[in-house]
């Protein structure tokens, strides 16, 4: 009879200390990971799930300010200013069990250089990267790269043995439509380990209780429950009916309904992404428009039309519910090399748009495609809606094509779109990155967000001088001159920069982070 | 015998309107109020669909017309920015809702009766063939009717409407979602006629008139259409009835599901999917207007077709 009451009083206490432990978090949002390759996608959720799984050697907190992840502390060779010293954190175990050490640093800085990565642009100065010992390493630049650091937040280590023995040292060719190991199977040394994934259905996570900032961070969240949830509508239902306790992207006509719901909250900040449209203006004809033998899009009045067409302050008022902040450029607020004067330069006169339309020799209009996401911006769809009206006032008939994000993205990575909206987040702050991934004319190197066919081999040798320039100054002087340049020649029509709203019960405790990633080990739960 | 008929006057050759009144099709008809009811309904919103452009007080295809500023106005009430008053209020792009089910309501019985037609027409030809012909043309023909129905039909339409939208050309793609959606909707609905007509026909064959047509030489296909098909096409018009609801339906689903009608062009089932969008935070009327009136479209189409079912069907005299 002792025997038992101690057995059932033990049983007891191991209840209830583990149910003090367990707090499961059910998480959506719009959209799915494309990936989980670490290197396969530079993209937001795709990210944003690998930061739960996987580290990098700074990571940005909640508040985006630096912090130490896997490297414990990072400064410039003092008699080489180009070469970084990093010194990594000791006893950082993977998921497997394997130890975390130099070898794995070079290994994965080379995999995200090679061509199928999508984060090889974040990576065009370092010309090596040398393990000095087991947990020092040096990254080698083309010439002194200040901002060096900025560029590996995003960039998660893998261990080498692991990616050896599973044939996936390769990155995943996502344009190429392959599969491989390391899409559905990860092995990261991050807070959480991965338990099942279905792709666009559920992916489940548990806390790693080897994870070596178990007692630094909060880690109250013991299980991740991640459910993309496309409809916006019955991702705000899940919500209130308590199926889930955080999304990502309440919809802006139910933010009240939300905040006024007992038990939730609503989170608003702004983020560090500006929305805008494309267009193919490099080549002399293109496939998805009416017009034989020339490309509208090429003549810049066209461009500016457009640009004049487009109404930002009734989209910010009726579709965003005023959730927004009309963009005149394609970079936020947060980005060095904004300028209050060029983000409001754009106004709206349809007369004059009409007027230049026809100055072009279109005064009959045109048509053309316009491709958009369906399942990936606040309201995206609703925006290019809105966009269709607003481009027919001055004569240009728009075929409007609204897909999920999976079949989106690629249409711009590799070209098969004229006309395409797209959304675009700094996470190094820096112009540098919006130059190299959406001016730089288009290679297998840098530019590979570049639908548009723009090259200007001027700028792009100033765009190339910005990672060696150490004069701040002068670097400062350079981007303002590469954005004047991108404003006069209107390579992109800037819609807005967006605001986030994050939705969760009263329980879930986290700050809302400017780049729209929030990292679960950060969280409180109570 | 002359006097009685000097004596009485000559009853009057009834008149053809009057026959037709007095049939027993058109009694049974006036005798159920429900029937009457769904026909007055059916014909007011066939008419209202065709005098679509002179009826709406806007074009809501022509995006050029539209002010996203009127967007989310709420019924018979002034719009906050513009002042404009608009009956039924309007949707996020600020087209008048009225409008829109006006021009929705056109392109879901446009696509309905097209849907249906060429799923009759299919579906009636293939069932001749395989009830007449028999043998391997029977066993082929109703073996894919019977593949085809173990999967549910908007699964076919989906994968049809899939298809083909891969085989479009971009600039065309908005101008042929309708017919793509006409096509999907009649290849996944072609199977219940073929099936019924098909078993029809294995009766009516067997029968006299058939067997006389044949020994003085008619040629089969002619046998086929003279004679056998307007001997099964009662049960044909029944079918044809109750489809035509059921393609409002499956094209409202296939719009509401995001494969069907484009948002700039939307059918009900469009507007119903943009406005479930807005059902937490009380725009009610984008939802509301454009289902209630597909609800009370597609009860129409069926009560009738239940009606005529049992109108049509002598065992139930």
């Amino acid at each position: 009879m002792k025997i038992t009451t101690g057995l059932a009083t033990a049983a007891l206490l191991a209840s209830t200390s583990l149910s003090a432990n367990a707090e499961t978090l059910r998480w959506a949002r719009a959209g799915d990971s494309l990936t989980l390759d670490p290197h396969a996608q530079n993209e937001g959720p795709t990210h944003t799930l690998a930061h739960q799984i996987y580290e990098p050697l700074i990571i940005r907190d909640m508040s985006g300010a630096f912090q130490a992840a896997l490297a414990t502390d990072w400064a410039p060779k003092e008699d080489d200013p180009t070469v970084w010293v990093f010194n990594l954190r000791q006893g950082v175990t993977y998921h497997d069990g394997a130890e975390f050490t130099a070898e794995d640093v070079v290994f994965s800085i080379n995999r995200a250089k090679t061509d199928d990565s999508g984060m090889k642009e974040l990576l065009g100065s370092i010309v090596e990267v040398r393990a000095v010992d087991d947990h020092t390493v040096e990254f080698v630049t083309d010439g002194p790269n200040p901002i060096l650091p900025s560029n590996l937040t995003n960039l998660f280590m893998m261990d080498s043995g692991w990616a050896e023995a599973n044939d996936t040292v390769k990155v995943q060719d996502v344009d190429g439509g392959e599969t491989t190991y390391a899409t559905t199977n990860t092995n990261g040394t991050g807070a959480f380990k991965l338990v099942s994934r279905e792709p666009d259905v559920r992916t489940v996570l548990e806390r790693n209780d080897d994870y070596w900032g178990m007692d630094e961070f909060p880690m109250e969240v013991s299980e991740i429950i991640y459910t993309p949830i496309q409809n916006a509508a019955t991702r705000v239902a899940a919500l209130l009916s308590g199926e889930v306790d955080f999304i990502q992207d309440v919809p802006v006509q139910d933010l009240q309904r939300v905040a006024d719901s007992d038990g939730l909250v609503v989170k608003t900040a702004a983020q560090n992404r500006t929305i805008f449209f494309g267009m193919h203006l490099g080549p002399d004809d293109i496939e998805n428009d009416n017009v034989e033998g020339e490309n509208p899009l090429a003549d810049i009045r066209v461009r500016r039309a457009m640009n004049m067409a487009i109404d930002r302050d009734a989209i910010k008022q009726v579709v965003m519910r005023g959730q927004s902040e009309p963009a005149g450029m394609i970079a936020p607020p947060f980005v060095n090399g904004w300028t209050e004067e060029m983000d409001s330069s754009v106004s709206t006169d349809v007369e004059a748009g009409k007027a230049l339309m026809a100055e072009a020799g279109y005064e009959d209009g045109f048509s053309i495609q316009l491709d958009c996401p369906n399942d990936r911006y606040i309201n995206d769809e609703a925006i290019c809606q809105a966009a269709v009206g607003m481009l027919g006032q001055i004569g240009v008939t728009v075929n409007l094509d609204a897909k999920p994000k999976a079949q989106h993205f690629p249409l711009i990575s590799s070209g098969g779109t004229d006309f395409y909206m797209l959304g675009w987040g700094v996470p190094t702050y820096d112009s540098e990155y919006v130059f190299n991934f959406l001016v730089h004319t288009r290679s297998d190197e840098i530019g590979t967000w570049n639908a548009t066919g723009y090259s200007n081999a001027e700028l792009d040798a100033k765009i190339a001088s910005l990672a060696s320039e150490t004069d701040l100054d002068k670097r400062n002087a350079t981007i303002a001159d590469i954005w004047s340049t991108v404003q006069d020649d209107v390579l992109y029509l800037p819609i807005h920069h967006q605001v986030l709203n994050w939705g969760m019960t009263e329980s879930v405790g986290t700050e809302v982070s400017p780049e729209d990633d929030p990292k679960m080990k950060f969280f409180t739960m109570n | 015998m002359s006097d009685s008929t000097a004596k009485q006057p000559e009853p009057v050759a009834p008149s053809r309107l009057r026959k037709v009144w007095e049939s027993d099709f058109v009694y049974s008809f006036r005798h159920a109020p429900v029937a009457v009811v769904a026909a007055s309904m059916v014909t007011l919103m066939v008419l209202s669909a065709l005098f679509a452009p002179l009826i709406a007080p806007h074009n809501p295809f022509d995006p050029a017309t539209l002010n996203l500023m009127n967007g989310f106005t709420p019924p018979m009430e002034p719009n906050a920015f513009t002042g404009e008053v608009f009956l039924l209020g309007t949707d996020d792009q600020g087209r008048d809702v009225f409008s829109t089910i006006l021009y929705g309501m056109r392109i879901s019985l446009f696509v309905g009766f097209a849907a249906v037609t060429l799923a009759m027409v299919l579906g009636v030809t293939l069932g001749l063939l395989a009830g007449y012909i028999g043998g391997w043309t029977e066993t082929i023909i109703m073996r894919i009717a019977d593949m085809q129905l173990t999967f549910p039909a908007i699964l076919v339409a989906m994968l049809i409407f899939g298809i083909a939208k891969g085989i479009t050309p971009p600039e065309y793609r908005n101008d042929m979602a309708i017919w793509v959606l006409i096509l999907a909707i009649g290849l996944s609905d072609w199977v219940q006629f073929a099936r019924v007509v098909r078993g029809a026909t294995m009766v009516e064959k067997n029968r006299e008139y058939v067997q006389a047509a044949r020994l003085i030489g008619r040629r089969p296909v002619s046998i086929m259409v003279r004679h056998i098909l307007p001997n099964v096409l009662n049960p044909v018009l029944v079918i044809a009835t109750i489809s035509l609801a059921l393609a409002i339906i499956a094209e409202a689903t296939l719009s509401f599901l995001g494969v069907g009608a484009p948002p700039t062009q939307p059918s009900l089932g469009t507007l119903i999917r943009i406005g479930q969008g807005f059902l937490f935070s009380g725009e009610w009327w984008i939802l509301f207007f454009p289902a209630c009136t597909l609800l009370v479209l597609a009860l129409s189409v069926n009560l009738l077709g239940d009606w005529l079912r049992d109108a049509l069907n002598p065992r139930l005299k």
